[in-house]
């Protein structure tokens, strides 16, 4: 009932406020606690900032958002809108849907300041068809989140190649300890290693080919990705039994020590130290490189802020996206998100994860944006359905691919 | 003006002389409304959808049967059917065993009563409820890891294991339908024929011959309600699917119910057009089924039975 209601009011006031001069229409689906609180302090500072303009938030909740954008950006588009970076915008930009913001990314069109310098590592997931259709203002990173202490008693330094990595993985067998704990139930997770392996191993332009349904499951270059997999899933190097645990159920192996690493997003964090791991004992690092000299793109989901192309106010609506873009903005938000700001010019409270993550993006080569963004939704469930079935049946590579291939010519057809 | 007061009269006898057929179908109407609108209309259009290849938003493009021949060539959808078919058989055991608890407990002895209510417990409690508590007593770090361990089976999830998940998540959904059943026969033999077992008594009956040809019979309404039930339960044996394993292993526990919501309304989904023809595959089952059974009702009806 609430959330017809909310929608009612919605509906009504994008119908009502839009056609007033100076009043922007913002729709979002920031509900949860933390983005709503960010949001209410970057809308009141805007406003503040700029007197003249009017804000209208018409907040949707997160699951009717996804069903909801398709329609209100072709019946009645706000000037403003959340979204996502990478493949998952490309259909509304390739309806025309939304507005083209190059202008803003531009070294001329930014106001106080220099916009590519300080996004420049976030600019690629923004780019289609050479052009920029938005501005990121929160994003975290995808890592190794690993036991210090358990590393230190087995002799183990943190692996920067592939090599050390599986060596890593071999001593912690060895001495007991399962190398890396995971939870497929959800499958996503295994996502998560395969972009990995893929980033690594043949580069971040070769991830977005495949992922845009460009390249076939069946090239020789995907069968080396599960080549390297095959040296963690053969071995064992994984945790027994991930197809029955959700993410978190895998955490436990790893707080009471029976596990050592983890490849997992920053919001993991919480739950690490929640069991009772503290930053003495739980430890980040990058994943390590695979095949040298490719250049290390980084996970990093974005979220994002678009105009619609149907905006009735382009001019406040892009005030409003440099606003969202300056660093002082992207700190303060990110501080009550918890996450980390795009801005390079941006600092981040002091926490061991935190800094570790924006040292790390800020110096990114290019950011993918997570297999199930990345790839058109059918897509992404048949493909991390194969990934959670070979890294229980390795044996069952090429039947998997070439399932995954059949599905690849259906869905980008 | 004789001719407008003819009219009127015959107007009103027709009503009279039709009076007696039409009321019946006047009392059916607002039932048969809703039955054409949320039954029969959903059916039609299901069927029609099916034929589109149709995202739920954008235009629909009619594909005709390529929904169809692609189910034929998709091995998620014989999984899915073959998983049917496992849940359609041993499900078939809720009935025996519900039978069994209810003679059983149809005893008279102090507390009875609360017995009864406790063996019929597990029908109140939620399916969501049960699909979650199965899947903690599954979980090797859970209830059952440690006698897993004894017996060898150290660390052993059968709700990861491909070959057994299903199994694990049958044995979930028959807990609280041997309830059902049990419930239905418990009913049943409060209404036995207490002359007939008197008599089978006296002509020499007792044990099993009396149970098999005296009792049992006698129980045949609530036999087949009981099937009919566990059958049409099994079919949409959606919800412990969902909680339990949402079809993974990769696929391995899917049922075409879970797997029609899956392709049509999960996160990933929104292919209105093939989930539509899975749905019409499993209302072509059901159909089948319902046929042969009300087939069967009719034919012992006629015989008087």
């Amino acid at each position: 009932m609430k959330k017809i209601i909310a929608t009612l009011t919605a509906i009504l006031a994008m119908g009502f406020s839009s056609s007033f001069a100076g009043t922007l229409v913002i729709n979002t689906d920031l509900t949860d606690p933390a983005p709503k609180a960010a949001f209410e302090w970057a809308f009141n500072k805007f406003q503040e900032e700029n007197p003249d303009v009017t804000i209208e938030v018409n907040n949707f909740d997160h699951e009717g958002y996804k069903q909801a954008i398709r329609n209100f950006l072709t019946t009645s588009p706000p000037d403003v809108f959340n979204w996502y970076a990478g493949n998952r915008m490309l259909p509304f930009v390739r309806a025309g849907l939304v507005e083209d913001v190059s202008d803003i990314w531009s070294d001329t069109g930014w106001v106080d300041g220099n916009l590519t310098e300080g996004m420049s590592h976030a600019k690629k997931p923004m780019t289609i068809g050479g052009k920029q259709w938005g501005i990121p203002y929160t994003y975290y990173q995808w890592g190794v989140y690993y036991r210090k202490d358990i590393f230190e008693a087995n002799g183990i330094s943190v692996p920067t190649t592939w090599d050390e990595f599986v060596a890593a993985c071999a001593t912690l067998k060895a001495a007991g300890v399962t190398p890396i704990t995971i939870g497929s139930k959800y499958l996503w997770t295994t996502a998560g290693v395969f972009d990995y392996l893929n980033l690594r191993t043949n580069g971040y332009e070769f991830h977005m080919a495949l992922t845009k349904g460009e390249i076939p499951y069946t090239d020789p270059r995907v069968h080396a990705v599960f080549d390297k997999w095959d040296e963690l899933v053969k071995p064992g190097y994984f945790l027994e039994n991930h197809a029955s645990l959700a993410w978190q159920e895998a955490i436990p192996p790893m707080i009471n020590g029976e596990a050592a690493m983890y490849v997992m997003g920053n919001f993991s964090v919480a739950l690490f130290k929640e069991g009772g791991l503290t930053n003495d004992n739980l430890g980040f690092f990058q994943f390590p490189e695979i095949t040298p000299g490719i250049p290390m793109a980084e996970e990093a989901p974005t979220d994002t802020m678009h105009i619609a192309s149907g905006a009735k106010n382009k001019t406040d609506a892009k005030r409003f996206l440099i606003f969202l873009s300056r660093a002082d903005v992207q700190e303060e938000m990110n501080k009550t998100l918890g996450q980390l700001p795009v801005n390079s010019g941006s600092k981040v409270d002091p926490d061991p994860f935190l800094e570790a993550g924006l040292n790390m993006l800020n110096n990114a080569y290019a950011m993918a944006q997570f297999y199930d963004r990345d790839a058109p939704a059918e897509m992404a469930s048949e493909g991390m359905k194969g990934f959670q079935e070979y890294m229980v049946n390795p044996d069952r590579r090429d039947k998997i691919l070439e399932r995954l291939e059949k599905v690849r010519q259906r869905v980008y057809k | 003006m004789p001719n407008s007061t003819h009219i009127v009269y015959r107007k009103s006898s027709w009503w009279k002389l039709n009076q007696q057929r039409l009321t019946p179908w006047i009392f059916l109407f607002p039932g048969l409304l809703l039955f054409l609108v949320y039954v029969i209309w959903p059916i039609f259009n299901s069927l029609y959808i099916s034929l589109l290849q149709w995202d739920g938003l954008s235009p629909a493009i009619y594909v005709g049967l390529t929904n169809y021949i692609e189910l034929l060539d998709d091995e998620y959808f014989y999984i899915s059917l073959l998983n049917n078919l496992k849940w359609l058989i041993l499900f078939m055991l809720a009935v025996p065993i519900g039978l069994g608890l209810a003679v059983f407990l149809n005893q008279t002895i102090f507390g009875i009563r609360l017995i009864k209510s406790l063996f019929f417990f597990p029908f109140v409690i939620s399916q969501v409820v049960i699909g979650i508590i199965f899947s903690w007593f599954y979980n090797p770090r859970g209830v059952i890891g440690p006698f897993l361990d004894k017996i060898g089976l150290s660390n052993y999830a059968i709700l990861a294991d491909e070959n057994f998940a299903t199994y694990g998540i049958i044995f979930a959904g028959i807990y609280p339908q041997i309830a059902y059943c049990m419930i239905l026969y418990l009913t049943g033999l409060n209404n036995l024929n207490t002359d007939q077992i008197e008599a089978g008594r006296m002509d020499g009956a007792k044990g099993l011959s009396l149970f098999k040809n005296i009792i049992l019979p006698q129980l045949k309404p609530a036999t087949f309600l009981a099937i009919v039930v566990t059958v049409i339960g099994s079919l949409r044996s959606f919800d412990m699917v969902a909680i339990m394993t949402q079809g993974g292993p990769y696929g391995s526990t899917n049922v075409l119910a879970y797997y029609m919501f899956e392709t049509a309304l999960s996160e990933y989904g929104y292919r209105m057009g093939y989930g539509s023809a899975i749905a019409a595959v499993l209302f072509t089952i059901m159909m089948f089924y319902i046929l042969f059974f009300i087939y069967r009702m009719y034919q012992s009806e006629k015989k008087g039975l």
